[in-house]
């Protein structure tokens, strides 16, 4: 079997064109491995002096242990306008982008990645309109404008078979999808890890540990250090886990207890959800307004759509669900909840194709940084 | 709006590593301060840009810096590099106060991190800055931003009026609109003059359009001859600058740290007519990589290449540029430009006088040469394993070593010894008077730091006497 692997990896690095990205981000490695004065910033550059020469994969790895902070770009004597205009975060923003491409699955889905904003802007809209038009279409007239309380209110509006089945299709798909396009991923890159590197790998991504510069944070929204960026990503990205464990609970409590939804404000589901729903949308808005005060500099406008269009879903899907949450017992609860769940079903739909796929691409590229240390 | 027709309390003129911290200390003082740099905003910080570390004096280990470093042990490496053309109690001085300097260079926001690698094993003298030396002028400018140093860009001074050792006001050109400015005290700070090719001409003829100029190419030197023709009296030898070897292929300007080529102890260096000229493997490269760009300039043409085989490729820094590549040395030598018979004899006659010996890529090892002449005292391998590898060289010019007489209170002194009643100067543009030839790493930001506080504490307490 390892065989067979190393062939398919080989296969599969063959395949991995030179881009013009790619290009741009070999010539700024290239100067920057007779430099290395940014060694001091994050894992990139230490990752870098372990090569003399830069590869495709070297570089998709590279490129997704950036963590875009941005010290380095400040820190440049080449930087722009030098005549070597060096710009790294930018270089490897291109190439990450080209690598979730180019290891989608399946294959043609990568396309999606171009023009990343438009799409998973569509799949949003697509997605609540279908919800709105399934519950419109299913249910007697006036059902979405009734106001439903006790056990099983939701389920008045949206069949519980309706809820569950398309929940599940959709997030079996996203977790198919995303486990192969990683694991694509990781063969290209190659090499054999341990579980410590996985759980140093972890414990990086977790904590962000790349985003602190040399302890002072990073260089975002601007030239300053800041953690202002790190405590937000924290914020939507634990809020999105606690939301992810609010319906993970009340799926035990449907299923083991038989207990039927709405919850009340004091269970688990609700507390999970709501703490998770406001921190969610303080770092989402956080950070969409970082991006708006953002120095263009250092940014890739090609990839800025896709970041923004995410944003904006995930802060959607955080805001219906708060909303739902306070006005369950109105009359607007029929089509909040619809809403809501046209928007959680866009997000498990456009997952493997936008930029949420970066959490599992840059967890596996900490794991080889890790295992090559 | 920076309001030109008023008094400053200090002017400041120059903005890299020394001015930056004159203009702190001033206004920390509570004087009004002008700062004037040449260069545009992006390009601002003269050489500084393209530094990296700060050596200091400690007497114990601290945050930043391994070991102890005193004063003795700096001084001694100080008056060896310099060969004794150095200013004892003025270096001295320096030697001391740096001691002091890297808690207030945190205060303004300076960040340092611990020596890694790709540097010349300096973790007990030298305090490396996070990002290097534009980050560190970051910092600085961030710094005095806040505290209110008036700064401009693109702003250059044409004249000062010296009247008897004191400073009348500056003609200067703003964004290419003349006008002029008036303070109490001006502090010099505007570097040497190595990026000014017609004043280098007049010692070096057409050599110098050989000559790569690794830092900023606003280090025209305008201010110092401006100074020097009104009386100031001069220091260091206007001849002489530092020099390395670096990739033939860099910019004229700019091409700071990425462009040196540390392949020199691992290869066998020719000159233009395909002769070796000096021994390549004398001493380890930290010590010997600054004497190669002077040996370069003598050479023929100020060219020379550096020759080495697969087994020693790996050795060395990655080069900015790719090595010149073939399978053999007289399709090398071809590529490079060289008569390759000529190539292949020098290497024949090198390849059969290496003796046999233990290799030791890090240290001083027993791989000699033996009746070769130069000879190649360390590292000597044959060439042999294909590929084979070439880099053309170049002398590439980090400063000149002419520069203004100053005191122990920066303050700089006239041509019949009196000091000047409100000029005072750092960095660069006086390091002559401590760094009278060689470099100490490290020890131009040092002499920055140290002079640019000093000349910032004096100048504001005469400008508020």
């Amino acid at each position: 079997m390892p065989a067979i692997d190393a062939l398919i990896a080989e296969a599969e690095l063959s395949e991995v064109r030179i881009s013009e990205a790619m290009a741009d981000a070999r010539h700024n490695m290239e100067i920057c491995n007779a430099c290395r004065y940014c060694e001091g910033f994050c894992a990139v550059f230490p990752a870098m002096q372990r090569h003399r020469e830069f590869s495709a994969a070297d570089l998709n790895h590279l490129a997704n242990l950036c963590h875009g902070c941005q010290g380095c770009f400040y820190a440049c004597q080449y930087a722009p306008p030098h005549p070597w205009g060096i710009n790294v975060p930018q270089a490897f923003a291109l190439v990450r982008a080209e690598s979730y491409a180019f290891h989608a699955w399946p294959k043609p889905m990568g396309r999606l990645f171009e023009r990343n904003g438009t799409i998973v802007s569509v799949v949003t809209a697509l997605a609540v309109a279908l919800v709105l038009l399934l519950v419109g279409a299913l249910q007697s007239s006036g059902t979405m404008l009734a106001p439903h309380t006790g056990p099983g209110a939701f389920f008045a509006v949206i069949s519980y078979d309706a809820m569950v089945y398309s929940a599940a299709a959709t997030f079996l798909y996203a977790l198919l999808a995303m486990s192969l396009t990683t694991a694509s991923f990781w063969r290209a890159s190659g090499g054999k890890i341990r579980f410590i590197h996985f759980a140093r790998a972890l414990h990086d991504a977790m904590t962000l540990r790349n985003l602190g510069g040399g302890g002072d944070g990073c260089n975002y929204p601007t030239e300053s250090f800041s953690f202002t960026r790190r405590w937000l990503h924290h914020a939507m990205a634990y809020g999105f886990l606690l939301c992810f464990a609010a319906t993970s609970v009340a799926t035990v409590f449907h299923h083991a207890m038989g207990w039927v939804a709405p919850y009340s404000l004091l269970s688990a589901p609700v507390i999970l959800g709501t703490v998770g729903g406001i921190m969610m949308l303080i770092g989402t808005i956080g950070l969409l307004w970082l991006k708006v005060l953002a120095d263009p500099e250092p940014a890739a406008k090609a990839v800025l759509g896709g970041d923004y269009a995410m944003l904006i879903l995930l802060a959607s899907v955080a805001k219906t669900g708060l909303l739902l949450l306070v006005l369950r017992s109105t009359s607007a609860m029929g089509w909040l909840l619809a809403l809501h769940l046209g928007f959680v079903l866009a997000l498990f739909v456009a997952l493997p194709y936008s930029k949420m796929i970066h959490a599992l691409f840059r967890t596996a590229a900490l794991a080889r940084d890790h295992a090559e240390r | 709006m920076v309001d030109l027709t008023r008094t400053y309390d200090v002017l400041v003129i120059g903005g890299g590593n020394a001015a930056l911290c004159a203009a702190v200390t001033a206004r920390e003082a509570g004087a009004s301060v002008l700062l004037l740099e040449s260069a545009p905003k992006s390009f601002r910080g003269g050489n500084s840009r393209h530094t990296r570390n700060f050596r200091g004096m400690h007497t114990a280990p601290t945050k930043v810096l391994t070991g102890s470093y005193l004063e003795d042990e700096y001084w001694d490496d100080l008056n060896r590099v310099t060969g004794g053309i150095t200013d004892e109690p003025l270096a001295r001085m320096t030697i001391r106060v740096s001691a002091e300097m890297t808690p207030w260079m945190e205060a303004c926001g300076v960040r340092f991190q611990p020596a890694l690698s790709g540097t010349l094993s300096l973790s007990r003298t030298n305090a490396f800055f996070l990002g290097g030396g534009k980050a560190l002028l970051n910092a600085y400018y961030a710094t005095a931003t806040r505290l209110g140093v008036d700064i401009l860009y693109d702003a250059e001074v044409v004249n000062l009026h010296v009247d008897d050792g004191f400073v009348r006001s500056a003609d200067i050109t703003w964004r290419g609109f003349p006008a002029t400015v008036t303070a109490r005290c001006v502090v010099a700070a505007a570097g040497g003059f190595q990026a000014n090719l017609d004043w280098m001409r007049q010692y070096w003829g057409d050599a110098v359009d050989n000559f790569v100029i690794r830092g900023t190419p606003y280090a025209k030197g305008k201010v110092l001859k401006n100074l020097l023709d009104q009386g100031i009296a001069p220091i260091g030898d206007p001849t002489q600058f530092h020099a390395v070897a670096l990739d033939a292929r860099s910019p004229q300007f700019d091409g700071g740290i990425s462009t040196r080529l540390d392949s020199v102890p691992f290869s066998i260096v020719v000159n233009r007519d395909g002769q070796r000229f000096y021994d390549e493997g004398e001493d380890v490269w930290p010590k010997r990589y600054a004497i190669w760009g002077r040996l370069i300039a003598q050479q023929p043409g100020q060219i020379a290449y550096s020759i080495c085989d697969a087994k020693a490729f790996s050795l060395f820094m990655p080069s900015v540029y790719p090595a010149i590549k073939a399978d053999s040395i007289a399709d090398l030598a071809n590529k490079m430009g060289l008569d390759a018979a000529t190539v292949e004899n020098t290497v024949m006659s090198y390849n059969n006088s290496v003796q046999p010996g233990r290799f030791d890529a890090t240290g001083l090892d027993e791989c000699r040469t033996e009746g070769l002449a130069p000879p190649k005292t360390h590292w000597a391998r044959r060439i042999e394993e294909g590929p084979f590898y070439g880099y053309p060289l170049r002398p590439g010019i980090t400063f000149t070593y002419l520069g203004l007489k100053v005191n122990q209170n920066a303050r700089v002194l006239m041509t019949d010894g009196k000091p000047a009643a409100n000029l005072f100067a750092s960095g660069e543009i006086m390091a002559g008077n401590i760094l009278g030839r060689g470099y100490l790493a490290g020890f131009g930001m040092t002499i920055g730091t140290v002079f640019g506080r000093i000349a910032g504490r004096e100048a504001a307490r005469h400008a508020r006497n």
